[in-house]
């Protein structure tokens, strides 16, 4: 039976007081707080994060496609699901799409995954959802919005929860958007928006799919609904007669905000980390239509609970000490030009992708030496193209030595540069370490690798690996 | 394998004014120091048969040797430039002695010089990264920290008692400094100035780190059998040494972090061939890679001159202050002169000379007659170590 064998999110570590912003403006406070992703994330790397909690333990090799589903994609032309592939692991022969421009991408490319599955085509399927979206400064959604990302395997053995239906509505209807030059995302007046748009396009979907699986509200375990913000959905699902005390999936607003197009998606993992065997799900997600989904929960749900998952996530944070670091983050304020340059070279990161994307070292066959980057010439016995390419993304490490440094520059001094030691050998990682609180840097702190954004000298987006406690 | 003792002698050097040296062009400084080593040998520009220049960074001229022919008017003579991080001032010279020593010229010249106040950078910032995605933000300070942090942590001392140690090396060496009219800095600091001191790399201070001056220094030399033609106390070359490890030493397997083998390596070479076997007895004085205080600390025990993890017991004794049983970085190091890179190695040297000769002024230690220069250069990855001695044998 096709469905979902294992499941991943990612919420950044950051989260900013909606406090700070309303003080900075003078405006109204929306209660608690959102996430933000660090200086050095984007849609990219945190669709990165979930990818990887998804497949931690799980056969890569299965894997036959990847998708990679964002209104926020880094790039306009190229595919960021074949960048994901690589830094993933994963076996050049996979079939790797896109899904964008709508807050419907991440179930749209859900939907598709099922049915390539289905299809007998292609094994399993990953599809990752992540969104990073800009409200406009002192606008409402600069305090509502939030960044994260999910993953989810698809295929058709040991699944964790069957997709027992699939229902789609589309509506061509211009309520919120975002033009090929717009930074913000701009919206039409909201009662508008929430009655012809939203309210409008879930119930039909929902009602449709309840009707043509001839299911009720009583039948569900839970209902997980897109919310654009955090009361919408509550009203919505009384008026197609759910419990809302008992039935809905918080939308997480308070906590994270809202995602985007990564919402319905994280807060689906949010769901399966509390449902047990037998439970059915109500998905709905919303942008220009409505895609709903009826899940079934099977016995193999407690095999995957131990993931950091989205509540582990949640837990897990640093709050932002200021309104000015979040608009240095998203560069919405110009900081000191960068004093030296970095040679930017698409060929060097080519030919160099096993190690600088996908993250391997070398380990030597003659005397087992481990290193990174990858060694032609062994450090140990200088044997000559003598190794195995290691993967070490998914090993731990521990900081062998660091320093804090005021000199470096970069968007959030001081730079903490690290030279961890790894789990695997003893390889020595030359690296940065982010989202950690410098003062608590210690030797010997554990940490795990984390896939990050570097500059964009050339004009394109340069990633890399830094460290990070361990969350 | 041969031996380089006792067979070229230094007959004269030249050193400029170190400093923000605004007004002055490489040019002006390799003027000031050259004409200064001519007069000091006795010899005619129209004498020198070969030149060697250590620059990092003469970009603007390229990267070979007209950055010397130019300034000097150095026709119609070989003029090599040699490159190797911050042993180069030290590389002129060691190649230049090769040349000289193998009978092929006569009398030949080694520069080395660095501009650095002119690139707009107020540190000793040596790149983003190695590698178009690897981007480290590397730059001095950090990597010498790296050095502090682990150094602290194996040999037990808390980050107060570790930085007081080091902060001793730098007051030390402001000491020595103040008494050089050609360094950079020539003032006196308190223990609590350097400890009060802004952080630059934790938990490296600002007075933890050498300052970014310019500076030009020349050496002259002659075969050891011609130099008394030149003058009565030319100082001979007992042994040289240089070593390499790694590019990127932080990504080398077991890589201690604690001390260098690049600078041990180096330095057995050089005691080799001068024969000496306890350099803490044999060695009057030393003038070494201070880049920073942790680095000088060290150098004591990579040298030999201090047991392993054992450095601060010297320390805290006075061993290497002027008046000290081995006083080091009588000049004031690179922590008064600054570290203009090709100059380095060069205005060491031009310490430890003078010194052997007996003109080292205020800053005269007593019965010197064996030195010692010392650069150590990349992320540590490269050192040399020189030895010189004022008499044959």
């Amino acid at each position: 039976m096709v469905g979902i064998m294992s499941y991943g999110a990612y919420i950044p570590i950051f989260r900013m007081s909606k406090d700070i912003v309303s003080n900075a403006w003078g405006t109204r406070s929306m209660g608690v707080e959102r996430s933000v992703a660090n200086y050095d994330e984007d849609s990219l790397t945190m669709a990165v994060e979930a990818a990887l909690n998804c497949i931690d333990g799980e056969d890569r090799k299965g894997i036959e496609g990847l998708f990679f589903a964002s209104s926020t994609s880094p790039y306009k032309e190229k595919a960021c699901s074949s960048i994901l592939a690589t830094v993933a692991d994963l076996d050049s022969e996979i079939w790797t799409s896109d899904f964008a421009n709508s807050l419907r991408a991440g179930t749209s490319a859900l939907r598709a995954g099922l049915y390539a599955v289905k299809s007998g085509e292609v094994k399993d399927v990953l599809v990752t959802v992540a969104d990073c979206r800009l409200g406009t400064p002192r606008s409402v959604d600069e305090q509502i919005f939030g960044d994260g990302a999910a993953a989810f395997l698809l295929g058709d053995s040991d699944v964790i929860a069957t997709i027992e239906d699939i229902y789609s509505v589309s509506d061509d209807i211009t309520d919120v958007w975002r033009t090929d030059q717009d930074n913000f995302v701009r919206s039409w007046e909201d009662r508008w928006v929430l009655i012809n748009g939203y309210t409008k396009n879930m119930k039909a979907a929902i009602s449709g799919i309840m009707k043509r699986q001839g299911l009720e509200p009583k039948d569900f375990a839970k209902i997980v609904m897109y919310s654009p913000d955090a009361r919408s959905h509550i009203g919505l699902a009384k008026k197609l007669g759910f419990d809302t005390a008992t039935q809905l999936q918080d939308p997480l607003i308070k906590t994270v905000g809202n995602l985007g197009a990564a919402q319905p998606l994280v807060l689906l993992v949010a769901a399966l980390e509390e449902a047990k065997a037998g439970d059915k799900i109500l998905l709905a997600s919303y942008g220009d239509g409505s895609d709903a989904f009826v899940l079934q929960v099977t016995d193999a749900i407690e095999d995957v609970k131990k993931k950091r998952g989205v509540k582990g996530a949640i837990e897990s944070k640093m709050m932002l000490s200021s309104y000015q670091k979040y608009l240095a983050f998203r560069q919405l304020v110009s900081l000191p030009e960068e004093f030296i340059k970095l040679f930017p070279s698409a060929s060097v990161i080519w030919r160099t992708k096993n190690w600088a994307l996908s993250f391997h070292g070398s380990k030597c066959k003659n005397c087992g030496l481990v290193s990174f980057p990858i060694q032609r010439v062994c450090f140990g016995c200088q044997s000559r193209d003598d190794f195995e390419e290691i993967r070490l993304s998914d090993k731990k490490g521990k900081v062998f030595t660091y320093s804090l440094d005021n000199l470096a520059g970069g968007v959030d001094p001081p730079t903490v540069q690290t030279i961890v030691e790894s789990e695997e050998g003893g390889a020595r990682i030359y690296c940065l370490m982010t989202d950690c609180n410098p003062k608590e840097v210690k030797v010997d702190m554990p940490v795990e690798m984390t896939f990050r954004r570097f500059h964009r000298e050339g004009g394109f987006y340069n990633y890399f690996w830094k460290c990070r406690p361990i969350r | 394998m041969g031996n380089i003792k006792d067979k070229v002698a230094i007959i004269g050097m030249g050193c400029c004014k170190f400093g923000e040296n605004w007004d002055k062009g490489p040019e002006d400084m390799i003027i000031e120091a050259a004409y200064e080593a001519y007069e000091d040998a006795g010899i005619d520009p129209k004498d020198i048969q070969a030149a060697w220049l250590g620059t990092v960074s003469a970009h603007w001229i390229g990267m070979g040797g007209l950055a010397l022919a130019e300034p000097l008017k150095l026709q119609g003579i070989p003029i090599t430039r040699v490159e190797n991080w911050c042993a180069t001032g030290h590389e002129a010279l060691r190649n230049a002695s090769f040349a000289v020593a193998c009978g092929m010229y006569d009398i030949a010249i080694a520069v080395g010089f660095e501009k650095l106040k002119d690139t707009g950078f107020p540190g000793l910032g040596v790149g983003r990264g190695m590698h178009p995605v690897m981007e480290m933000r590397r730059t001095a300070p950090s990597s010498f920290a790296f050095i502090a942090t682990r150094y602290f942590h194996t040999y037990g001392l808390s980050p107060d008692e570790g930085k007081e140690t080091i902060a001793k090396i730098a007051v030390k060496n402001h000491r020595n400094g103040s008494m050089h009219p050609k360094a950079h800095f020539q003032k006196e600091i308190t223990l609590d100035q350097a400890l009060k001191a802004p952080i630059i790399a934790w938990p490296l201070g600002l007075f933890d780190c050498c300052g970014n001056s310019d500076g030009a220094a020349v050496a002259i030399i002659t075969r050891a059998d011609m130099a008394k033609k030149f003058r009565d106390d030319p100082i001979y070359i007992k042994g040289m040494g240089v070593s390499q490890n790694s590019m990127m030493p932080h990504f080398q397997p077991g890589f201690e972090w604690t001390g260098f083998e690049v600078t041990r390596n180096a330095s057995k070479q050089a005691y080799d061939q001068a024969g000496i076997k306890n350099p803490r007895k044999e060695i009057d004085l030393a003038v070494v890679h201070d880049c920073f205080t942790i680095t000088e600390m060290i150098i004591y025990e990579d040298l030999g001159f201090s047991p392993k993890g054992k450095a601060k017991e010297d320390i805290d004794a006075g061993t290497f202050a002027l008046e000290g049983e081995l006083p080091v970085n009588t000049d004031g190091g690179l922590k008064c002169f600054g570290h203009p890179v090709g100059a380095s190695g060069l205005r060491m040297s031009y310490e430890i000379y003078k010194q052997l000769q007996g003109k080292g002024e205020k800053r005269q230690i007593k019965n010197a007659q064996r030195g010692l220069a010392h650069t150590l250069g990349g992320h540590p990855s490269v050192s040399c170590v020189m030895v010189y001695g004022n008499s044959l044998g």
